[in-house]
């Protein structure tokens, strides 16, 4: 029998409660993004509850597909998603958080490439292309919060003595610049798009269907879930209170990205990866340089 | 007979018999004994020197001198075949080179102290084990290899003799590189792995072969010449020649840059860091079991090994400045680079510089964080580069050809290979792998010296690496339809390597918290005392990764389980209603089939590599020459 202390339980507590809670909650979050969206663009929109409707649909289906592999690698993609979130709500560490959530991404992309087929093949080179983009930001955004707070764990930094915000205010603007890869927002939605009369259709979703969509769009849930959390990091210490503060922030970006996503055409790939890559050498170089000279420095 | 020596000298006895053996039966019997003798070799010396924090040995005296003539011998034969091709720069350094070293071996008055020649501690006793175990199953795998090149190859001379005469006694010289004390030892053997690389490289004869094999042999004879300098100066100013020796005295305040910073060069000319990487790449043109040699077991290595030998005492200074920069620009433009090609093997060639540079890197911050993931680096990097190499020789006997876009869908082709070489491709970069493992605390060990800026090439080389490995990984797993598998082409010395090697890849994950505690701490301990770093990834984390291996192999196996009998409509992909029969056509305007084939990015025009690697070469050129400027200014003032 494994003995856990108080706080080892709240983490267990945390990470079950993640994945019990995180589909509803980042289902809401697409309904309401959609009803926003469609605000924004001068309909009605859905009912907010419409993800979950459109979801339970899908599963109900029949099974259709090019060939058995790609529902494989769905599959485990949506496991290590699950995992990738599990890691962060238990208090783990920032880095293997992030190594986790590109191995789960890496079996989305391989689920495309197995379907060989035109349209998903374009979409996955270009999601691959947007994770080369991100990448480095986000790696930069764990080194940051390790050299303002000293810990890679995410049970450490939310006990943290002061908010990372403070000493990290350029790489949580840089983080939010690539946030809207990691989102699927215009300008940043090469991969894929949500209406499928463009150039590459459905992009790296094209062949998927039925379940297997649905197990897509449960697990893009589960991410929008520890995205929002990730935010929320920046503005969270010791004080419990800050939780909701973070939570706020978060909401409020995300809102900023939903306005983004409706006022920005797609641009190009070049422009993507250009701009994030150099959004991440300034600014992340330049806040870790500024916290190392804060360190005493060499 | 002492492990050390029996390792140095047995690999001569299959050479000498390899050379003369022209039966094929008989040299595939020889190989087979001889590899399973030198890896059991390597095992039983580091077992038998494994309590001893090190160990240093005597010889003979008249063993310097047997080496001095030798060289001597080797130096008159390239000078001749240097003068026939016209290679002029190379018989100037091997001119200058062989009369420095000669003059300070003869002439009286150079009172050195003989050192024990031989030292033995935990870094050589890895390497060690390196050398012999991927060694020899490099040499197992090209005994199949080889017979079915030269049976594809008709128009290329069958020189195996001299191939396993070479490559055996390449082993013994990694075996004497990795052990000596002795810097003049070392410098003999340090010249025969070049000498043997060389001879590799040009196997097959061939003008293009030859004019690489002259760019490996003149680039390392630079190498070598700032050896014999750094011999020079401790030998004249310090009186001594004896590594460990000097690298106390460092420590201990000695000013010993000039001789550091000189063998820190040549270590990253034979770890072919930038502006040196070309000669590396030219290596491509000699048969698979030679790259996978140079790239992971033997040459390369022996640099990176150099390096992290002089790790504490570059710690701090601008020589490990130099080093650090020289490392990280190499890794990050390597990884760049890989993306921008297509032919396997010069992405592997690519990705080995790049790795390289960040042990590099992690040499030249010298901390004992730093050092483990060096250390680490190396290990993994070895295992799994072999494993990728010896899959793409397999592969291109199978597919006639080593270029990715021809692996499409190699899963349906060659399921086997398929396999083997996504566990490479895994062991590469991707979580809970081992070289992920490493950067990771490479990673840590950047930010804990205060090297940001390293931080930044390491994040950015690493997004690379993600992009050109993943794409790779997508032309395996597309599934082709209407193909029947062609797994048969292969040697049972192929299949036997390859599968140990993947087991070895795998395995390493679990295994490193081992290799850690019982290799890399004693040892950082032993140079860094009580500051030194244990297992740098904590045990959350190991716990963590292990879990995840467990689910990288346990849910694919449930899954195919559960889904293998399940039925489910098959369609076509979708083409824009554009489709025939199945996937492989698609209907063109003229209303006739034509084949669909689809490419992976290489982003020539965005990258511009050539372009790159010019910059990037100028300006590792010059940050060498700024601190060697510093360096001789602030001897001067």
């Amino acid at each position: 029998m494994i003995l856990l202390n108080a706080s080892e339980w709240t983490r267990v507590a945390t990470g079950i409660l993640y994945v019990l809670l995180a589909p509803l909650f980042g289902g809401l979050l697409a309904g309401v993004d959609r009803r926003i969206t469609a605000r924004m663009q001068g309909r009605k929109g859905p009912p907010i509850l419409q993800p979950f409707y459109d979801v339970l649909k899908l599963l109900e289906k029949r099974r259709v597909s090019v060939n058995k592999l790609q529902n494989f690698f769905i599959v485990l993609f949506l496991v290590f998603l699950v995992f990738t979130g599990t890691l962060f709500f238990s208090g783990g560490d920032l880095l293997l958080f992030i190594f986790a959530f590109t191995l789960a991404a890496i079996f989305f992309i391989s689920a495309a490439y197995a379907a060989n087929s035109p349209y998903s093949s374009i979409g996955a080179e270009r999601e691959l292309l947007q994770m080369m983009a991100y990448e480095p930001m986000v790696l930069l955004t764990a080194v940051g919060f390790y050299m303002a707070n000293g810990s890679f764990k995410v049970s450490d930094l939310v006990v943290a003595p002061r908010p990372a915000i403070l000493l990290i205010p350029m790489i949580f603007l840089g983080f939010c610049y690539v946030l809207t890869f990691k989102f699927r927002k215009s300008p940043f939605d090469l991969s894929t798009s949500h209406h499928g009369h463009q150039e590459i259709v459905k992009g790296i979703t094209t062949e998927f269907s039925g379940a297997s969509l649905a197990w897509i769009e449960i697990a893009h849930w589960y991410e929008s879930t520890f995205l929002i959390a990730l935010i929320a990091l920046f503005f969270v210490w010791s004080n419990p209170l800050s939780i909701a503060l973070g939570i706020g922030v978060a909401l409020l970006v995300y809102f900023l990205e939903i306005l983004v996503d409706n006022t920005f055409a797609r641009v190009k790939w070049q422009l993507a990866i250009r701009s994030a890559w150099i959004v991440a050498g300034v600014f992340g170089f330049l806040n870790l340089l500024a916290l190392t000279l804060m360190r005493g420095g060499k | 007979m002492d492990p050390v020596y029996f390792l140095l000298l047995f690999p001569l006895l299959p050479a000498v018999l390899l050379l003369l053996v022209r039966n094929d039966k008989v040299r595939t019997a020889t190989v087979w004994a001889s590899a399973l003798i030198v890896a059991a070799g390597s095992v039983w010396m580091a077992i038998r020197y494994y309590s001893n924090d090190f160990a240093l040995f005597d010889s003979h005296e008249n063993v310097g001198t047997a080496m001095m003539v030798l060289k001597t011998l080797f130096a008159v034969a390239v000078v001749v075949y240097a003068v026939r091709r016209r290679r002029w720069w190379i018989v100037g350094l091997v001119v200058l080179q062989e009369a420095a070293s000669l003059w300070f071996e003869l002439a009286p008055g150079h009172q050195v102290d003989v050192p024990l020649n031989l030292y033995v501690d935990k870094l050589s006793l890895t390497m060690v084990l390196i050398v012999g175990v991927i060694g020899s199953l490099i040499v197992l795998y090209s005994v199949g290899y080889m017979r079915n090149y030269h049976k594809q190859h008709a128009e290329i001379k069958d020189r195996r003799p001299m191939f396993y005469f070479v490559v055996f006694v390449f082993l013994s010289a990694m075996f004497g590189l990795v052990t000596s004390n002795n810097l003049q030892w070392m410098y003999f053997f340090w010249e025969v792995t070049t000498l043997c690389s060389f001879l590799l490289i040009g196997y097959t004869g061939t003008e293009e072969a030859k004019r690489n094999s002259e760019r490996a042999l003149g680039m390392n004879l630079l190498g070598g010449l700032g050896f014999v300098g750094a011999i020079l100066y401790t030998g004249l100013t310090m009186h001594s020649v004896d590594l460990r020796h000097i690298l106390q005295m460092g420590l201990s305040g000695w000013d010993i840059m000039i001789p550091v910073m000189l063998l820190a060069f040549a270590g990253m000319v034979k770890s072919a860091q930038l502006p040196f990487s070309s000669w590396l790449l030219g290596a491509m043109v000699a048969p698979t079991p030679t790259s996978a040699l140079l790239h992971s077991s033997t040459m390369v290595k022996a640099g990176v090994f150099l390096l992290l030998r002089l790790a504490p005492v570059l710690s701090g200074k601008p020589a490990g400045t130099m080093v650090i920069l020289v490392g990280g620009i190499t890794f990050l433009v390597g990884s760049i680079v890989s993306i921008t090609h297509s032919d396997a093997k010069k992405v592997l060639a690519y990705s080995t510089v790049a790795n390289l540079g960040l042990v590099v890197a992690c040499a030249g911050v010298g901390t004992s964080e730093a050092v483990w993931a060096g250390f680490l680096l190396m290990i993994f990097h070895a295992v799994a580069k072999s494993l990728m190499f010896l899959s793409v020789g397999t592969i291109e006997h199978n597919l006639h050809s080593r270029d990715i876009e021809d692996m499409h869908g190699l899963l349906s082709k060659m399921p086997m290979m398929a396999i083997l070489i996504t566990i490479g491709i895994a062991g590469m970069f991707l979580a809970p792998f081992g070289m992920l493992i490493s950067k990771w605390a490479a990673m840590k060990a950047f930010i804990d010296s205060n090297n940001v800026f390293i931080v930044l090439l390491l994040v950015f080389g690493s997004s690379a690496t993600l992009f050109f490995w993943t794409k790779w990984l997508g032309k395996i797993v597309a599934v082709l339809n209407h193909i029947e598998p062609v797994d048969k082409n292969f040697t049972v010395e192929e299949i036997v390597s390859l599968v140990i090697h993947a087991g070895m890849t795998s395995l390493m994950c679990i295994l490193f918290p081992v290799v850690s505690k019982f290799l890399i701490e004693p040892y950082l301990f032993y140079v860094f005392g009580p500051a030194a770093t244990g297992n740098i990834i904590s045990q959350g984390n190991i716990t963590v990764m292990t879990l995840m291996l467990g689910m990288v192999v346990v849910i694919p196996a449930a899954l195919y389980l559960f889904m293998h009998g399940r039925k489910e409509k098959i369609v076509p992909a979708y083409m824009a209603g554009a489709n025939t029969d199945d996937n492989r056509f698609f209907v063109d305007a003229h209303q006739d089939p034509k084949r669909m084939f689809l490419t992976n990015w290489y982003m020539q025009d965005f990258f511009k590599p050539e372009l790159l690697l010019k910059i990037s070469g100028v300006v590792c050129t010059l940050v060498m020459l700024t601190v060697v400027a510093m360096t001789l200014g602030g001897m001067l003032a």
